[in-house]
């Protein structure tokens, strides 16, 4: 496929928003049961979430960059029993309004403890908002995921890795950010954030690591002998029915050097897993802000590289009549 | 229920692309806007176009064989292009079923082209929708045109007759038989979209001509005459059968 940098910046961004969300509802959670103490400001929250809610509004802003008709986006909530990309046009919005309420509870401190067990754990009406937003925070991560894993004839997307790793992605950067953001308002998570940055970061590493493997010994169902219905081991393509060029020889290929191809790999593998692992290890020791904010760009403009690099892998069966470009 | 269609016979179709052009004039034509064709005499020649006619060579030099290939949306009995559509522009007719889009409600996001394994929608990138084959929806229905001219353009023009338009659901109907007895198959059917048009295949014309067929064997003149060679081992009608 070719990679649609509004598709690149609409998944990734979002991944940040929800990411940091979760980040956010992880340290209040953990502090409402007690397994913290209560270091957080009320601005962590609030700020930390008006942030995520930006990341996520920008995320729907590059959305509009991909649509021929963006005037017409409102219909796009119409089919949600079949596409999951309808889904996906629910479920954003739902995430972000209830990270508005989630944020503006914790801005305006609204909120009534609703019970109190008598180990002190707390449960409180933010922390109920702050459920429901995890809920639909994870719809949404399988929304977006399955929007390509369930594309069965996209072989390098058709698998449940596909979810997961766009999960764990997004779940990654948010947390590297809430870490590099717990430098001004709340010192205290800071090795919380740091340490569970580390562990989903790596844990991405794996997935990842394991569709790449999977990828790499695809069998491919299609070939030219059932794209034409010729039974021959030799069939070549001469012509494709057009001598320029079309939609489907553009959009369908990334027109790039196949060095160019497997260099991302590697500089995604680099920039999204390793180099911010260790910006963060070396920035948690000394609360150094200028490490954390920059484990979270490098892992950012890595993140935009294994996008790229996911959409460009798919090799669409489609191509198969159009190989003479 | 009802599943137009059509048949197009590999063994038959010649290439000469007037399938695509008469698509292309008369939808280009039609009620939903022209199809975008920038430097149509240029260099870079694109467009949008419901039908394409590819060329393939099968086998190795010496022993090759050239097969034009047409390719239009195949108006799958489960089309995956479908479902996907987040706002329900794409859509297949329960009467008849075609495939169509509804341009008024796509926001192109080109999501059913992703999802079409056959490369058969292609987005017109002046109106900014995606465009596909109609099977001539605006022109099957159409009372005012003599009734045998009720056809796909396509079908139409084909010099050669290697394109039949019909209803596979109707185990009668002159498709359905061709399909039936002269091997009809569906493109990558491993995907299980079942696609509703039909391909015939590329079949040898040989002649078989015998020796016995050249001579005959029970010339009964041969018992009068000198016989062309000596005798043949093997019986012969004449000595199984009394005149």
């Amino acid at each position: 496929m070719n990679p649609a940098f509004s598709v690149i910046f609409l998944t990734t961004l979002i991944g940040v928003g929800q990411g940091l969300f979760l980040a956010l509802f992880t340290g209040q959670s953990y502090s409402a049961v007690k397994l913290l103490p209560a270091a957080a400001s009320a601005e962590f929250y609030s700020i930390g979430g008006l942030i995520a809610l930006l990341f996520l509004v920008g995320g729907l802003i590059a959305s509009f960059f991909h649509l021929g008709h963006p005037e017409r986006a409102w219909r796009a909530a119409a089919m949600w029993r079949t596409s999951w990309l309808s889904r996906e046009v629910i479920a954003l919005p739902t995430v972000m309004g209830l990270l508005f309420i989630y944020a503006l509870m914790h801005y305006m401190q609204w909120d009534i403890v609703l019970f109190t067990s008598e180990a002190g754990a707390e449960l409180s009406v933010s922390l109920i908002v702050g459920i429901l937003g995890m809920l639909a925070t994870f719809a949404l991560f399988l929304c977006t995921g399955m929007i390509y894993a369930c594309i069965k004839f996209l072989q390098e997307w058709h698998t449940p890795l596909t979810v997961i790793n766009y999960t764990l992605l997004g779940t990654a950067s948010g947390f590297v950010l809430a870490t590099a953001f717990a430098t001004y308002t709340a010192p205290g998570l800071l090795k919380f954030f740091g340490i569970w940055s580390i562990i989903i970061t790596l844990t991405a590493l794996i997935t990842r690591v394991a569709s790449l493997l999977r990828n790499r010994s695809i069998k491919y169902k299609s070939s030219a002998q059932t794209a034409i219905g010729v039974r021959h081991t030799k069939v070549k393509q001469i012509t494709m029915g057009m001598m320029g060029g079309s939609v489907n020889t553009r959009d369908f290929n990334h027109h790039m050097s196949a060095l160019f191809f497997k260099s991302i790999k590697w500089v995604f593998l680099l920039l999204v897993f390793i180099i911010p692992s260790i910006l963060i290890w070396a920035g948690i020791e000394e609360a150094n802000r200028t490490l954390l904010f920059s484990a979270f760009i490098v892992q950012y403009i890595g993140l935009i590289a294994e996008r790229w690099f996911f959409f460009a892998q798919a090799n669409h069966p489609q191509n198969i009549y159009y190989q003479t470009v | 229920m009802t599943q137009l269609a059509l048949v197009i016979d590999l063994n038959v179709c010649v290439g000469c692309h007037a399938c695509v052009t008469s698509c292309k004039e008369w939808n280009t034509s039609g009620p939903a806007g022209s199809m975008c064709d920038d430097n149509p005499y240029g260099q870079d020649p694109t467009g949008t176009f419901f039908n394409r006619v590819q060329t393939y060579e099968v086998g190795e030099f010496p022993l090759t064989e050239t097969v034009h290939f047409p390719k239009s949306c195949l108006h799958c009995e489960d089309p995956p292009c479908v479902p996907v559509c987040p706002t329900g522009a794409s859509y297949k007719r329960e009467s008849d079923g075609i495939v169509l889009v509804d341009y008024d409600k796509c926001i192109g996001c080109r999501y059913c082209s992703w999802a079409c394994p056959y490369g058969a929608r292609e987005i017109d990138e002046h109106q900014k929708v995606m465009k596909k084959c109609t099977l001539c929806v605006d022109r099957i229905y159409d009372e005012e045109l003599p009734e045998e001219e009720r056809k796909p353009a396509c079908v139409l023009a084909c010099p050669t007759n290697a394109r039949l338009f019909g209803d596979v659901h109707d185990s009668e109907s002159e498709i359905s038989v061709t399909i039936r007895e002269e091997g009809g198959y569906q493109l990558m059917p491993e995907w299980g979209t079942k696609p509703s048009n039909h391909y015939l295949p590329r079949r040898k014309t040989r002649m078989h001509i015998h020796d016995d067929e050249l001579e005959r064997a029970d010339n009964p003149l041969n018992k009068e005459q000198r016989k062309p060679h000596g005798p043949i081992d093997e019986p012969t009608l004449d000595d199984s059968t009394s005149w």
